[in-house]
């Protein structure tokens, strides 16, 4: 088995892990966010309520747990995999967030939403097919 | 204006908290396993890294800046646009970790930002 091989063996399956959780984490941060209400101002005074808002918020934290799941993913791809590798593969997550914001949120997306979307996952496939490290390893 | 600062800092602040953090994990060096004890022992490990805490700085930053942003405008819009951070961490890749971007990886950056550019147009 080549190297780039038996990288690719354990580097899939831990993308696959971020693809899934970094999008719900941010998906129920914007359930969240939108119960707190518009943040617009850059006032002190204005801060602490939202900040309540803010940590109170069950949906909040259900994403930030997602978001740690997907970090520590990521943290284990870094190990091994280049980080200008890393960062386009997850980007298939931009199809999962546009499909759960739709789900969950109810989110409208418009046929040019989804064409950018579709750009970008063209843009992922051109990357995925370079190696996942290109430095030697220590 | 507010939106402009917030993405400048969800792309900036967030791509230079991913290199910090990539960087410490180079220094962990590459994880071979798997068991739930090693991963741990692993996210301890990389907590004594003081590139770690950079990362976590800056990467907490573009979080709060998340949170204010997706408080009005969808998700859909606001995580497609924070992929202008592809550039960005190309660039800081090369110069900041040393690695080497082959052209075939620039041509799929290009594309990732095309797509975000269309993205970028459903701003409703």
């Amino acid at each position: 088995m080549t190297r780039t091989r038996r990288l690719q063996l354990k580097t899939m399956p831990l993308i696959l892990i971020s693809i899934v959780l970094g999008p719900l984490g941010n998906v129920f941060l914007g359930k969240g966010m939108k119960g707190v209400g518009s943040v617009t101002s850059a006032r002190i005074i204005d801060f602490l309520p939202i900040a309540s808002r803010v940590l109170t918020s069950g949906y909040i934290w259900l994403g930030i747990v997602c978001l740690m799941g997907f970090f520590v993913a990521h943290m284990l791809l870094l190990t091994w995999a280049d980080y200008s590798y890393v960062q386009p593969a997850t980007s298939l997550s931009y199809v999962s967030i546009a499909i759960l914001s739709y789900v969950v949120l109810g989110e409208m997306i418009s046929p040019l939403r989804w064409l950018g979307v579709t750009v970008i996952c063209v843009g992922v496939l051109l990357v995925g097919r370079t190696s996942p490290s290109t430095s030697e390893a220590p | 204006m507010l939106e402009a600062v917030l993405f400048f800092f969800i792309v900036v602040a967030g791509t230079a908290g991913e290199l910090s953090v990539s960087r410490a994990m180079k220094g962990v060096g590459e994880v071979h396993d798997f068991r739930l004890k090693s991963i741990l022992r692993f996210v301890l490990q990389s907590f004594r890294l003081p590139w770690m805490w950079v990362g976590i700085a800056l990467m907490s930053v573009a979080f709060f800046s998340l949170l204010a942003i997706l408080s009005f405008r969808q998700v859909s819009f606001v995580v497609p646009v924070s992929a202008l951070s592809y550039a960005a961490g190309a660039f800081g890749a090369k110069l900041f970790l040393g690695e080497r971007i082959s052209r075939n990886r620039w041509i799929g950056i290009a594309v990732v930002c095309l797509g975000v550019t269309i993205v970028w147009w459903t701003r409703a």
